[in-house]
């Protein structure tokens, strides 16, 4: 008998920490300092906030230099990073960190941001409960994916690997450990959820389980 | 009044379902609201909506108010006006005054709450009676304006009684302050099933304009809010006769009065004297008890509507227009950017010109204002719809019983 899998659901509060930067370099400080939960929400925030837009906004920090610095060859880096292969939000952090000190040694003179358009830190605080639905097998588990919450898809494929630095989202884990379903499991890990909408990574999901089931 | 489940085919039901599964965890507590007014601007509109539905979500729910005359008003506007940079005198008699009123109120009140909910500096001095309660009662300070650019004698005043709270809730990340307490960021809502922001059918639009002697043979531009200068109708009225100049168009300003806003008469006089005899600008006084529909109409039968605000709370007026996928345009500023992406889901504009500027683009391109419109209701149907607002109150009042930035219910 298999393990069941039990659905989540994630709720966000947003914490303002009360820290802004005008320019790169108070940017910098700034995600050298704040606690690795304000790292999650600007490399998050879009994705949860705009997941009907594709394509979607970049991460917080690449809109900001982008938009409001108007540093364009250093926004498209930083919205450029590949966070999906980051298993830790320590690893995301210094991956930011490193283009950005990269860019300031090249360029020291950063331009200021306006007053009343500096970039303000905050942090997620993330609220994880049991939903009302298990699956024993593939066939419940199609069922429940296409009904449950988009907020549970959103903690199961990217919260719970990251936040709770799990190897893998859990759908694939539980496919492999209890299912013994490893070739589907691996599709699911390679569909990239950070380029496209929240439900459209819905549908994949449905996609990929029903060829398994359908042959 | 509309029912919790009434909005299942707004939001989808699992949405509703997780309300419902966190409604369990505040179970037992009261939840205090207070303010200084029941009808009239945003936060009165805003607890009319949600109070009935946390407490059909099983979740106690109260609202009670100060009571202040007409001295007091009148000191708590110029708070306000100070809050948003606008210089004006408070003299130190003023000040006690408001304290006097604050004490009066303080012991009139009965706190009987788990969770007191103080919205907005009228009564932000209540919290003098935190002490007499130990720990047994959570103190939130909601702050519904901007204070991005405060008058420091004013804010100075005001962040002693802050600091003495156990959190603090903002609109806008702008907004936030250092401050020794929590600060969260929940912005306000509308209410898809409210008179206000209800479908309606065309001739209820049409008797509306009729009412009002408004035709439809030439674009309607719109902008609804209240007869208060930082709402800049007096720019609204400089960029539409920029526009007027190449395109045949009209003017509606319409407005209700809030009972805390004494500056309202003196405003309306100065936009009606900037209009003059124009008969393409209609400036309407809407009664309060015909209001939410009234302004429903006003905005649905628009082309264009405009929130050409100086400062901002939030500027719920802009999710209203966009809920019903109108194009708008609108100051940058306060909560505006948070519902506006700028050529997304609608127009940010920082002065007249720029305002008129993109009046003329989107009367001559109508099927780009219409993309925009359409991005803005989806946008607003994600993130500001009350359903939305109730349970970032309810993870609100959840966290001050935990610790940690991640917190397991199960």
């Amino acid at each position: 008998m298999n393990n069941p899998f039990i659905f989540f659901t994630r709720f966000n509060l947003t914490e303002l920490l009360g820290i802004k930067a005008k320019n790169i370099i108070e940017l910098l400080e700034g995600i050298k300092s704040v606690p690795g939960s304000s790292i999650y929400f600007h490399t998050h925030r879009y994705i949860q906030q705009h997941h009907f837009l594709s394509p979607e906004p970049p991460n917080d920090f690449a809109y900001w230099v982008t938009n409001i610095l108007q540093e364009d060859k250093l926004g498209e880096r930083l919205a450029s990073i590949d966070i999906i292969q980051f298993k830790k939000i320590s690893d995301i952090r210094e991956i930011f960190i490193t283009i950005i000190e990269q860019y300031i040694n090249r360029n020291p003179s950063s331009r200021q941001a306006y007053e009343g358009e500096q970039f303000h830190f905050m942090k997620s605080i993330s609220f994880i409960m049991k939903t009302q639905y298990s699956a024993k097998d593939l066939k419940e588990f199609l069922e429940i994916v296409k009904k449950v919450s988009i907020h549970s898809i959103y903690f199961h494929m990217f919260e719970a690997r990251l936040r709770l630095e799990k190897v893998e989202n859990d759908f694939s884990y539980w496919m492999t450990t209890e299912l013994r379903e490893g070739d589907l499991a691996d599709k699911i890990s390679k569909l990239d959820p950070y380029t496209q909408t929240l439900e459209s990574l819905r549908n994949e999901i449905i996609f990929l389980i029903e060829k398994r089931i359908n042959g | 009044m509309a029912k919790i489940n009434d909005y299942i085919k707004i939001v989808g039901e699992d949405i509703i379902e997780e309300l419902k599964i966190l409604s369990e965890r505040l179970k037992g507590k009261v939840i205090q609201n207070i303010n200084s007014t029941s009808v009239g601007g945003g936060v009165a509109e805003i607890l009319n909506r949600i109070v009935p539905l946390m407490n059909e979500l099983g979740v106690d729910t109260r609202w009670d108010l100060i009571k202040g005359g007409e001295r007091f008003f009148n000191i708590t506007k110029r708070f306000h006006n100070t809050l948003h940079g606008i210089p004006a005198e408070i003299s130190d008699e003023e000040f006690d005054y408001f304290l006097q009123v604050e004490n009066e109120n303080a012991q009139a009140i009965n706190f009987y709450g788990d969770v007191i909910l103080i919205h907005d500096p009228q009564p932000i001095g209540l919290i003098n009676r935190k002490k007499d309660f130990g720990n047994n009662k959570k103190w939130i300070w909601r702050c519904h304006i901007d204070i991005s650019h405060p008058e420091i004698k004013v804010w100075d005043f005001l962040k002693q009684f802050i600091n003495s709270y156990d959190a603090s809730i903002f609109s806008a990340p702008v907004f936030s302050k250092e401050l020794p307490i929590k600060q969260f960021l929940i912005s306000p809502s509308i209410d898809p099933l409210s008179d206000k922001n209800k479908e309606l059918d065309a001739s209820t639009i049409d008797s509306v304009l009729y009412k009002y002697k408004i035709t439809k043979d030439k674009p309607i531009i719109t902008q609804i809010s209240r007869y208060d200068i930082l709402k800049d109708p007096l720019g609204v009225i400089d960029a539409f006769k920029l526009v007027r100049k190449h395109i045949d168009c009209q003017l509606i300003l319409a407005g209700n009065t809030a009972t805390d806003d004494p500056e309202h008469d003196k405003v309306l006089n100065m936009v009606k004297e900037k209009a003059g005899n124009d008969s393409d600008i209609h400036i309407l006084v809407i009664e309060p008890a015909n209001n939410d529909i009234e302004i429903n109409a006003l905005q649905r039968a628009s082309d264009i509507v405009l929130q050409k605000s100086l400062k901002e709370g939030f500027g719920l007026t802009v999710s209203e227009a966009l809920w019903k996928k109108k194009p708008v345009i609108a100051g940058a500023v306060g909560g505006i950017p948070l519902q506006i992406t700028h050529k997304h889901s609608g127009i940010l504009t920082h002065t007249v010109e720029g305002t008129a500027y993109w009046i003329k683009q989107l009367i001559n391109s109508p099927e780009y204002a219409k993309k925009l419109g359409l991005n803005g209701h989806e946008h607003i149907k994600n993130n500001f719809l009350l359903t939305r607002h109730i349970l970032e109150y309810f993870l609100l009042f959840t966290s001050l019983y935990h610790s940690g930035d991640i917190i397991h219910l199960n």
